[in-house]
């Protein structure tokens, strides 16, 4: 080294710039520090943490507008996801489809994974009358068949919905339960039902 | 057999008695407001008092290998200082050359003054019943002599502003089953789980209202709970793995909540449902 005070300024200087991270630094830092900070337990381990692209480009503030390129992308790689039953029938029982809206359980630390997970409608949602327990994170499903018809495209688009909301609205704050896992097919035919069947209370 | 029978006739009677007592045409919306009648009348009689007193019992008590009392640790405000200190954490302490909330503050007190090992220090951070924890006790004192001190947390030293900043991106990480992040329920105004009135804690008004509550007397955990709980609490709602106690990822998000809070008085170890 020609002159080693010389060396010292320098590096001096480069460190005096680099005083504020960019965004995408502490974005980068952000996932690292998650990965490090948490430990598997029970039923969650920590794949948990691993994001798919959908997470990745929805860890956003609602202010953050996603250009329409991406959110259109988001919607694709989503919809792709989605399967329907094998057996065409989108409907199945809506006093079933009630008890996995009641239920909050599945996919916690907390919870026994031989017990079925529920879909935790009303932590969100409006849907029966009767019910006046319920959420305003999501808008009201009540009357959700009545006002829109029974039409095959509208099943499609109800079990398609409660599949994978992603399908439809990108960065929904929905979970996916058909794409996660969350929710068994006859558990979303009977959520679709509850929703869909003109003899569930929600279309009362 | 008849006796039973009638044990349980009378049984289904008192509960339609007790069911015709509601009010015919509640809505969501009246409920929600008995609710939070119900949470002012809890207010009179906070259990967190019998925390609180443990609390400074554990503070002045010569304990650990070293058999010395916590009365020289630092919480910012010099050694000792217990007054006011909470509303100003989390801050950097340069004997640990990190940002630190008060949980993981207590805890380096307690290993380096103390000689508790980090192990034995962070055995038991939420208690069960007869199974108690120290630091929830300490915390509740802590807390307590900041009652009335508005929130002043600074983002002076490079590695605040940064804790700032990674708890702001972590407080919208969305991963897990559900693609849930804290920002899915706590990023917009007006908005309620069931019937849990939800606060934005990306305003101002939303965030002075959550942080300065916490500790608190939950009722449905017959528990003090504290921030560090409260974070872990969520993760693990959200499906999340279980959070680390004083991990970067909660001071972080704390410093974030916290600094967002500053202006308000803080009102803990309050007392919540």
């Amino acid at each position: 080294m020609k002159n080693p005070y010389r060396f010292a300024c320098v590096l001096a200087l480069i460190a005096a710039g680099c005083t504020t991270m960019s965004d995408q630094d502490v974005s980068d830092k952000a996932v690292a520090v998650m990965k490090t900070s948490f430990n598997e337990r029970g039923q969650a381990k920590l794949d948990r943490l691993d994001q798919d692209e959908a997470q990745k480009l929805c860890s956003i503030p609602p202010s953050a507008v996603l250009p329409k390129e991406v959110a259109a992308r988001i919607e694709e790689i989503n919809l792709a996801t989605v399967k329907y039953p094998a057996d065409g029938k989108l409907l199945g029982n809506w006093r079933d489809g009630e008890r996995v809206a009641q239920s909050g359980i599945g996919m916690q630390y907390s919870d026994d994974p031989k017990v079925p997970a529920g879909a935790n409608c009303y932590a969100c949602h409006q849907l029966t009358q009767e019910e006046i327990s319920f959420g305003t994170i999501g808008p009201s499903l009540y009357n959700f068949g009545k006002i829109r018809g029974n039409s095959e495209a509208i099943q499609r688009y109800a079990y398609g919905k409660i599949y994978n909301p992603q399908a439809y609205t990108a960065c929904s704050n929905m979970p996916r339960f058909g794409h996660k896992q969350i929710l068994t097919e006859q558990q979303i035919k009977d959520v679709t039902a509850l929703l869909m069947d003109p003899n569930s209370p929600v279309n009362k | 057999m008849k006796v039973q029978l009638h044990k349980a006739v009378g049984g289904v009677l008192a509960a339609c008695a007790a069911l015709a007592a509601f009010p015919v045409g509640v809505t969501a919306q009246s409920a929600v407001d008995e609710i939070a009648k119900y949470r002012q009348q809890l207010q009179d009689g906070n259990p967190a008092e019998l925390w609180e007193a443990r609390g400074e019992d554990l503070w002045k008590q010569k304990r650990g290998p070293k058999s010395v009392s916590l009365e020289r640790c630092d919480l910012g405000k010099g050694a000792g200082v217990v007054k006011g200190a909470y509303a100003e954490l989390p801050k950097y302490f340069s004997d640990a050359d990190r940002v630190m909330d008060l949980e993981t503050r207590l805890v380096h007190c307690m290993v380096t003054q103390q000689g508790f090992t980090t192990a034995d220090a962070t055995k038991r951070t939420f208690g069960a019943g007869s199974n108690r924890s120290d630091i929830e006790a300490l915390t509740a004192w802590i807390t307590s002599e900041s009652k009335g001190v508005r929130m002043n947390v600074a983002l002076n030293h490079a590695k605040e502003k940064e804790a700032y900043r990674l708890g702001e991106k972590i407080f919208y990480f969305r991963g897990g089953s559900h693609d849930f992040a804290c920002a899915t329920c706590h990023s917009e105004t007006g908005k309620r789980i069931r019937l849990q009135d939800l606060p934005n804690l990306t305003e101002k008004a939303g965030a002075q209202l959550a942080y300065t509550t916490w500790p608190a007397y939950r009722v449905s955990q017959g528990e003090l709970r504290t921030f560090q709980w409260r974070l872990n609490d969520c993760f693990r709602q959200q499906r999340f793995p279980e959070l680390q106690f004083g991990s970067e990822a909660s001071v972080a998000l704390t410093s974030f909540l916290a600094f967002n809070a500053n202006g308000a008085p803080f009102n803990a170890p309050a007392i919540k449902r």
